[in-house]
């Protein structure tokens, strides 16, 4: 008996009857971080970390059935240890840690190492197996310094203004949205955000999170109100008649799938920005290799290719099939809650 | 080179048409004028000739990023272009080039001599030197296939604006054979240029009809003619010589060896529009059979037997050396008339016109279409005259309705290009008994939304994987449109589909509900 197994309904620790980031119902469920692919409705019982409690709350409506611990916070469950780090991914998210017997499992979720200045900083765990995810796992993948892509969007939203545009920025609502509204110039205009944005980010800020200020896009404003403004929407509201009021704008998307010219033709956009929250191919295995882990299982993305790398270079590595979705997911994500903002 | 980067960039970040213009004419506005040159001809697909094999650049890229081929090859298939992967796996350069575009080009150039090593060399010294867009640009100068969406039209309204000569005048001037190497922007652009005998006219195309047919007013105002599925063309013989052009401007004179009487049929300074058609017996050979001439090398007399092609006549653009596109189409048929009586010839068919003076006679006339081998009506008003590039207003197309046959997916491609990283190319089949026997794959159809949703439901329900293929689950049916149907040795099915796309996703179908082999065969044996 392994101390994670990979079962039809998600991850599952049979020593402590517990199951992380499952896809089908369960008792209790482990959660890294609340993006829809990793947090499902209709779980018993849900734990996650406190700082992404509340996220989770909103987002699936739970009232008491949900607990959180801190970051490094020792459970026993059953006599299984377990424990939530940093992955760098979004605010709150974790990589879950299981120990028993002195063997160290650790399931990364989602996950990335560059700083965003937000998401509390990847943290590297020591293990004997490591759980990793692939979304961009190839090596065309290589992430730009943070600071360079924010210069361009900066330009960017300085040369609509110039052409009386409004600059429309796709982005998904939890984690995206608030790491460009972090990050960018806020002093070169007036943001606006989407209903649905709005939500995930004043969640973020009653947790203290620093935030320039936005201003919520409604149905009754007029072109005017948007004059020379950023207006931040998820992916899901591109080509939907919600962007006609911005006419005329300037589109542009924020995603690591931007990084490819042909996905980024393919989205109709005027501008790819390539902004992930995902470990590029140089993270990915560093990441790896700093766990120490002999054995890897590779989740969701390119996980054949990424195992077979992995095994030419002595690691027992191999491919695992789970209902995970990475970035595509958050491209199309909408829960049921976000649908709600959409309507108003 | 930097500043032709930055207008691929700019070319490659918009969709609008009018951000296209401008950015085209800034950058001729400051580019040198050898590289003004080479941008036209680039973005008339003029590239260089190519001096290094892709397989060979794919190769060094992958020594010098350190990777195993295996994983470059991976890589490639989910990036879907050469060029650009070679660019995103190679090292970040260690210097930065701030050579012109004529000066790779003249690199690449340069490789043609050089053996295999030398080539290795230098090809490792550029790369070395260039980075980001820039590196991507070089590596499409060598690969070829530089899509920018740019197309001709867009570039001859750049052209016109920053030159100041009219639109329709640049169109002619860039048709034919020429490349910088040979001619200056100044003699191409802005000199009347009687050099090139062999230049042809920009080709006028069509719309497809929108709306009813009795929006475009009177009857008795409109030709009609049947619409021909060969390869359109243009025959032109000037100074006795002959140069025959397919609308992809090609020169391809030789393939059609019986063309060579148009020497004796064609007055000096005449051009004709028309269409390269397989014609026996008084009618149209399917596409298929035109399909055995387009590649062969050498065309046997066995071939040019069983496979006579013909030229189908539309139109005459020049007459007696002179451009006759601004005359109205009844005077340039009346003299297309006259030149096709004169001398009765099988290789010059006049593509006939179909009488009709309601409406609802030429709609049952295109019922009939399929009997003729035809793919629908041509709609011209009657006093049109000749434009270029694809226009809305005189010319219409309405063609007849396709063939459709539901089908179940069996097999999943990635896509290449705009489509790289989605499963985008599918493969169908059709019941045979209890099997499911493939017969053909179609790409285009679904829109972005729905090509989402069948890529996660492909990721999702894959049984087998082999290499960029990938078999799923027999579940998914759709509608796929044709529009023709012929015999086949080379398909398990012994049928091939002439067009064949998908028309809709038929979520309301289950499996057990598509089509049948007998089903194809029956349309086979009536249409075929």
């Amino acid at each position: 008996m392994n101390l994670l197994e990979f079962t039809a309904k998600g991850i599952y620790c049979p020593a402590a009857d517990v199951y992380l980031d499952p896809w089908q119902p369960v008792k209790k469920a482990l959660i890294t971080h609340g993006h829809s692919d990793h947090a499902r409705w209709g779980h018993e019982q849900y734990l996650c970390t406190t700082a992404a409690e509340p996220i989770i709350k909103h987002r699936l409506q739970l009232t008491d059935n949900i607990q959180s611990v801190a970051f490094g916070e020792k459970v026993m469950i059953n006599g299984v240890q377990f424990s939530f780090h940093p992955a760098g991914h979004i605010p709150g998210s974790a990589q879950i840690r299981v120990e028993l017997n002195g063997e160290v499992w650790v399931f990364s979720g989602d996950y990335k190492l560059q700083h965003d200045g937000l998401s509390e900083p990847f943290e590297p765990v020591k293990c004997h197996a490591f759980i990793t995810e692939s979304t961009f796992g190839l090596p065309v993948y290589a992430w730009q310094p943070q600071t360079d892509v924010f210069d361009e969007v900066n330009r960017w939203w300085r040369k609509s203004q110039e052409e009386g545009k409004v600059a429309v920025l796709a982005g998904y609502a939890l984690g995206k949205s608030q790491r460009i509204l972090k990050n960018v110039d806020a002093s070169l205009g007036k943001i606006m955000v989407h209903g649905a944005i709005e939500a995930v980010t004043n969640i973020f800020r009653e947790q203290g999170m620093v935030l320039p200020p936005t201003v919520r896009v409604l149905s009754e404003m007029k072109r005017a109100d948007f004059e020379g403004a950023l207006v931040i929407c998820p992916p899901s509201a591109i080509g939907s008649p919600w962007l006609r009021k911005f006419e005329p704008f300037s589109l542009g998307i924020a995603s690591g799938w931007m990084g490819l010219r042909g996905t980024r033709r393919r989205r109709g956009a005027d501008r790819g920005f390539v902004l992930s929250d995902h470990a590029d191919w140089r993270e990915l295995n560093q990441a790896v290799s700093e766990t120490g882990a002999e054995k890897v299982f590779v989740t969701h993305g390119y996980s054949e290719i990424f195992a077979r790398w992995l095994t030419e270079h002595g690691l027992d590595a191999r491919e695992v099939k789970t209902q995970y979705e990475g970035e595509l997911s958050e491209m199309a994500e909408a829960t049921a809650a976000e649908d709600k903002a959409l309507e108003t | 080179m930097k500043r032709f980067a930055q207008l691929f960039t700019e070319l490659d970040q918009t969709t609008k048409t009018l951000d296209k213009i401008k950015a085209l004419v800034s950058y001729f506005e400051v580019a040198a004028t050898q590289d003004r040159i080479w941008t036209i001809a680039i973005l008339s697909h003029r590239r260089p000739r190519r001096t290094v094999s892709a397989g060979y650049l794919g190769t060094w890229a992958t020594e010098r990023a350190g990777l195993p081929m295996w994983l470059f090859e991976e890589s490639y298939s989910v990036v879907g272009d050469l060029a650009e992967t070679i660019s995103l796996v190679l090292p970040e350069p260690d210097e930065r080039s701030d050579e012109t575009l004529t000066f790779w080009i003249n690199f690449i150039k340069s490789l043609e001599p050089l053996d295999i090593e030398e080539k290795k060399v230098k090809i490792n010294w550029a790369w070395h030197r260039l980075g980001g867009v820039d590196r991507f640009v070089f590596n499409k100068l060598i690969t070829g296939g530089f899509r920018v969406g740019v197309s001709q039209q867009l570039m001859v309204k750049a052209l016109a604006k920053y030159a100041g000569v009219k639109e329709n005048v640049i169109a002619h001037r860039l048709m034919g054979n020429w490349s910088p190497e040979t001619t200056t922007y100044e003699t191409l652009v802005l000199t009347e240029d009687t050099q090139d005998i062999s230049r042809p006219y920009p080709f006028y195309l069509a719309y497809a009809l929108e709306g009813t047919v009795e929006e475009l007013g009177d009857p008795k105002e409109w030709q009609a003619e049947r619409k021909w599925d060969g390869i359109r063309g243009q025959v032109i013989v000037r100074n006795g010589e002959l140069f025959v052009w397919s609308r992809g401007e090609e020169l391809v004179t030789d393939k059609y060896p019986e063309y060579a009487a148009f020497l004796e049929l064609l007055p000096n300074g005449t051009a004709l529009d028309g269409e390269i058609l397989p014609f026996r017996d008084g009618l149209p050979l399917s596409f298929n059979h035109l399909q055995t001439r387009i590649g062969r090398k050498s065309i046997t007399s066995k071939l040019l037997q069983e496979v006579p092609v013909a030229f189908v006549a539309y139109d005459v653009l020049e007459w007696d050396g002179v451009d006759v596109r601004s005359w109205p189409l009844t005077a340039r048929r009346e003299k297309l008339e006259t030149l096709a009586a004169a001398k009765p010839h099988p290789v010059l068919q006049l593509s006939a016109t179909i009488n009709f003076s309601t409406w609802d006679q030429l709609r049952e006339e295109r019922t009939h279409s399929r009997k003729y081998r035809s793919e629908g009506i041509m709609l011209k008003r009657k006093d049109s005259i000749y434009r270029d590039g694809r226009r809305r207003g005189d010319w219409w197309k309405w063609k007849i309705d396709p063939f459709t046959i539901d089908a179940v997916m069996i097999y999943a491609m990635s896509g290449h290009g705009r489509r790289a990283n989605l499963y985008t190319d599918y493969t169908f089949a059709v019941w045979s008994g209890d099997q499911l026997v493939p017969f053909t794959k179609a790409y285009s159809g679904l829109t972005d939304e729905e090509i989402r949703e069948v890529d996660r439901w492909v990721k999702q329900n894959t049984t087998e994987r082999f290499g960029p293929v990938r078999s799923v689950k027999p579940e998914l049916v759709f509608e796929i449109a044709f529009e023709g149907i012929a015999k086949s040795t080379r398909h398990k099915s012994g049928i091939a589909l002439r067009f064949p796309r998908i028309y809709r996703w038929r979520k309301d179908k289950v499996v057990s509900e598509a089509n049948t082999l007998q089903d194809l065969q029956q349309l086979l044996n009536t249409h075929g």
